[in-house]
Formats: structure tokens, C-alpha cells, sequence
């Protein structure tokens, strides 16, 4: 085994995998699955049946006290005090000159405290970041929380069906980005109807030392539904046939929500937050690049950091592509010059230094059928 | 899967069998199952010449794209069309059906620089 293996961080359910033969690879740092069998059966599972992922890794943020509504409307992009009790919604943490630090879930609690959900490598910079800039201005405490919770998403149309075999909540009275508190397999269980797949299903947050008893029982209770484990392989071939952001691909330090097509989230009206003034700026004037959606038109696979030419000329660049074992086609997300149609624009591929010919399409690649 | 006794190997994980002047090359159970699902490969065209040690094509599977080495040097006279339309095949068959390209060699002394199978065993560790 390479010496660094040593170095990595392992969630409560590192001996899990193994023991499920898991392919583990470093993702930012953490040594995770990335795929148990095939991730294209995995991602398949998801689609039409169950999946059952680790995200023990993300990190959770508590925010507590009198002003903890406050704090994160200071912090975060979208206007958290249209949260009723029991409800969460995306958002996004920026610096002062509109970049991105990461984008994140705000779930409020009855109680007036707020609960972060954040990206794994990301963790300790946001926490660094949201003590810098509130510093003394809000009567709350920001702790670091996630060495107190793990985290496993069920995901797909028997998601629920799985899930409520260990639970007496009942769970389709929880709405779409609603969760509760309640109890899993006996132990309690923060339970969000939340996802990064583009399917039903739940995450639900645990105490680390239950998480392995609680993936075996879910694995259980999901084997009637042809539940499958699945690695971070297909949790990123889902989440980009749903056009869901990865940090560091389609934000960054250097990506505003608005370039990434994620003005919903922006509530420029709501009162001062971090980032605001720039981002003012950038609505008035108009985003100069944006994020599109791109199917392949010819044999190649444009992969995240590869060129993209329209008309003989560089353009933009790829974030995130791939193939989409769904669709069957070869897609990926891109930056180009704003004026770009989002649909049916022809653009070129840099793939090994060869120009293959692509085309912009809307997004989301795939939508799920409401029930 | 078992290795076959009649192949030669290198460290980049592809593997030749030589039949007179010609060799059949290919990838590895190993590299396969390595990559996952392998959804396109990219070959080089027939009469092109391929120098041992550079790279002649790529694999690519779902979550990456890697390339493939030449482990000797010649001239491309056949490539496994079949994998074109069929790509999945190298997961099932790395071995056998799934060969990449044949070549005719320019250097045949290069093939003792090649890996015996009990050498490349050893070195994956299986």
C-alpha cells in the first residue's frame, strides 16, 4: 500500500467498504469508494431502484443562538429567513468579491439554530471563513461539527420504501428539501429529503459510531428493491445528468453563483451579505461567461479542464463531462462567452489535442418523472 | 482471470502475444478492472507506426481516461474494429476477443525487455 494511504481521512465506514470490496480512491484528501461493482450499475440502481451512499465525509456546521438566522443570511446567498421550521434549501458562501466558497445546504431548526451542511474538503475553510467575516457581529457560535455526525444518502424511487422499514416517521409526509428529527434502527437520526443525484430519496445524518451498524441494516432492508452500494463514480455520473454544481469544477474561487446559472440562490434584495456588492455589479452588467450543458456529437469524451473552440477560436473550458449511462450519450458541463445560445450552438472539444465536434443543449440533462 | 502463459506484459499494464514477426496487443485484467466501465477506446489507424514506450491510443472508462503504451514498436496492420461499437468487451474479455491492434515488428529484440507472466503476477501482486 503507498505510504500517503496513511495520511488519508476514513469515515466510520472505511472497514465497511473494504470488507464490500470497494475500489477506494483520495477524494480531497478522504480515502472513499469509488465504485463497489460496476458505476454504471450502480447508477442504474439509483435510476431505477435504490443506491446507498457514504457522505460521511461532508462536513456539518452549527449555527446556535439568538441570531443564528441572522448570521447565516449574513453568510450565505439565499434569503434563509423564508425557511419555515423543518426546512432546508441550497445556498452559497462567497468572498467579498463574488467568488464562490462553497456551496452548501441551510437547514432550519425549531429551535431558531441553523445546521450547515457543507463540502468535505471544504470544511475548514468555510468554518474559518464564516468566524472571519462575523466576527463579533452576531450574537451566535459557529461550531465545527461533523466529528459528531456521519452521513449516509438513500437515493432513488425505493428510497423511501427502504428507509421507512427502520423508521416510525413517516416519511412521505416529508416534502421535497423538508427533513425532522427523528430515529433510525433506534438510534437518532437527523432526516433530510434531500439529494445530489436527481433522484427521491434522503440523506440522513447519525452518530458515527452507528453509522456501520445502520448502512449493513439498510443494505437489508433494501435487498428486496435490488439495493446497491454505490461509490463517489456514480454519485458524480448522477449528479451531472441532473447538472447539479461539484465545488471546484463548476464554482470555485474564481466562479460566481450567477456564471453558474445559480441566480435562483442569489437574493440580491434580501439585505447585505458577503459577496453582495459584487455581485450586484455582475447582475447589472450581465454575467460575461456562463455555464452550459454539451452533448457530444462525435466519437470523444470531453473531460473536466478540456478546451473548448467556437468558430477556430478558444472559448471556454470543460468543468465536468462524461459519459451518461442514462441517456447513453457522451455530455458535460462548460464555461463559454455569455451570448452563447444555450441551445444548439456548435462547439469544438479540445480531446488530445484534437477539435470534436459538440453541441450546447439545455440543462438538466435528465429530469426525473413527478409522481 | 487467469494471466496467460503465452503473453508477454510491461509495467503500463498491456500485454502481446507474438506469432513470428507479428504481435496481437492488448490491456490486462488488471487494468481493466482498474478502470471499471470502459466506454470508448481509441485506436490508432491500420499502416500507422507505433514506437514501444509511446503511447498509440487510450482507454476510457466512466470515471477516467487512460492511456496505452506500445510495448514493442512497429507497423498497426489490423485493429479490433469490433470494440468501436462494443467497448464493454474489454471488461469481459481483456484476454481474448477484446485484443487492441496487431502489429508487424520493426525491432523484435525489443520482446526480451517484456515481462514473463509469473514477473507481471508478481508485480500486480496477485
Amino acid at each position: 500500500m503507498p505510504e500517503t494511504t496513511a495520511l488519508l481521512l476514513r469515515t466510520p465506514l472505511f472497514e465497511t467498504h473494504l470488507a464490500c470490496k470497494a475500489k477506494m480512491v483520495d477524494f480531497g484528501g478522504w480515502n472513499m469508494p469509488v465504485q463497489y461493482s460496476s458505476i454504471i450499475e450502480e447508477h442504474t440502481a439509483v435510476r431505477t431502484a435504490v443506491g446507498l451512499f457514504d457522505v460521511s465525509h461532508m462536513g456539518e456546521i452549527e449555527v446556535c443562538g439568538p441570531q443564528a438566522l441572522d448570521l447565516v443570511n449574513y453568510i450565505a446567498t439565499n434569503n434563509a429567513a423564508k425557511l419555515k421550521p423543518w426546512q432546508a434549501h441550497y445556498s452559497a458562501l462567497l468572498y467579498e468579491h463574488g467568488g464562490t466558497v462553497d456551496d452548501i445546504l441551510v437547514h432550519r431548526l425549531p429551535d431558531g439554530n441553523m445546521f450547515l451542511c457543507v463540502n468535505a474538503s471544504n470544511q475548514e475553510k468555510d468554518f474559518a471563513h464564516i468566524k472571519q467575516v462575523t466576527a463579533n457581529r452576531f450574537d451566535a457560535e459557529v461550531i465545527l461539527a461533523s466529528d459528531r455526525y456521519s452521513q449516509i444518502a438513500i437515493q432513488g424511487p425505493k428510497g423511501l420504501a427502504t428507509l421507512q422499514k427502520l423508521t416510525a416517521t413517516n416519511l412521505s409526509e416529508i416534502k421535497y428539501y423538508w427533513f425532522t428529527d427523528g430515529a433510525v434502527s433506534g438510534t437518532p437520526a437527523r432526516i433530510a429529503r434531500t439529494g445530489y443525484t436527481g433522484e427521491d430519496g434522503f440523506e440522513i445524518y447519525i452518530a458515527p459510531s452507528e453509522a456501520a451498524r445502520l448502512w449493513n441494516e439498510l443494505l437489508r432492508a433494501g435487498e428486496e428493491f435490488g439495493i446497491k452500494p454505490c461509490g463517489l463514480g456514480a454519485r458524480n455520473t448522477l449528479r451531472l445528468e441532473a447538472a447539479m454544481a461539484l465545488y471546484g469544477h463548476e464554482l470555485t474561487a474564481s466562479i460566481n453563483p450567477l456564471e453558474a446559472k445559480l441566480g435562483w440562490i442569489v437574493k440580491l434584495d434580501k439585505g447585505d451579505f458577503v459577496g453582495r456588492v459584487a455581485l450586484e455589479k455582475v447582475h447589472a452588467a450581465g454575467p460575461t461567461r456562463s455555464l452550459y450543458g454539451f452533448k457530444m456529437q462525435e466519437r470523444g469524451i470531453g473531460r473536466d479542464g478540456y478546451e473548448v473552440w467556437i468558430d477556430g477560436k478558444p472559448a471556454g473550458w470543460v468543468t465536468s463531462g462524461g459519459p451518461s449511462p442514462t441517456l447513453n450519450k457522451n455530455i458535460g458541463l462548460c464555461y463559454l462567452p455569455a451570448a452563447t445560445p444555450a441551445a444548439g450552438a456548435s462547439i469544438q472539444v479540445i480531446v488530445r489535442n484534437t477539435p470534436v465536434q459538440a453541441v450546447t443543449v439545455p440543462v438538466p440533462f435528465y429530469k426525473r418523472a413527478k409522481v | 482471470m487467469t494471466y496467460p502463459e503465452n503473453f508477454k506484459y510491461t509495467k503500463e499494464h498491456e500485454w502481446v502475444l507474438l506469432e513470428g514477426g507479428q504481435g496481437t496487443i492488448g490491456i490486462t485484467d488488471h487494468a481493466q478492472n482498474e478502470l471499471g466501465d470502459i466506454v470508448f477506446v481509441d485506436l490508432p489507424k491500420v499502416g500507422v507506426t507505433i514506437a514501444k514506450g509511446q503511447t498509440f491510443g487510450s482507454v476510457e472508462s466512466v470515471k477516467a481516461v487512460s492511456d496505452i503504451y506500445a510495448p514493442v514498436s512497429g507497423e498497426v496492420i489490423e485493429i479490433n474494429a469490433a470494440l468501436a461499437t462494443t467497448p464493454e468487451t474489454l471488461n469481459s474479455d481483456p484476454h481474448g476477443a477484446a485484443w487492441l491492434i496487431k502489429v508487424k515488428l520493426s525491432h523484435p529484440s525489443e520482446v526480451s525487455e517484456l515481462l514473463p507472466v509469473a514477473d507481471y503476477q508478481k508485480y500486480i501482486g496477485v
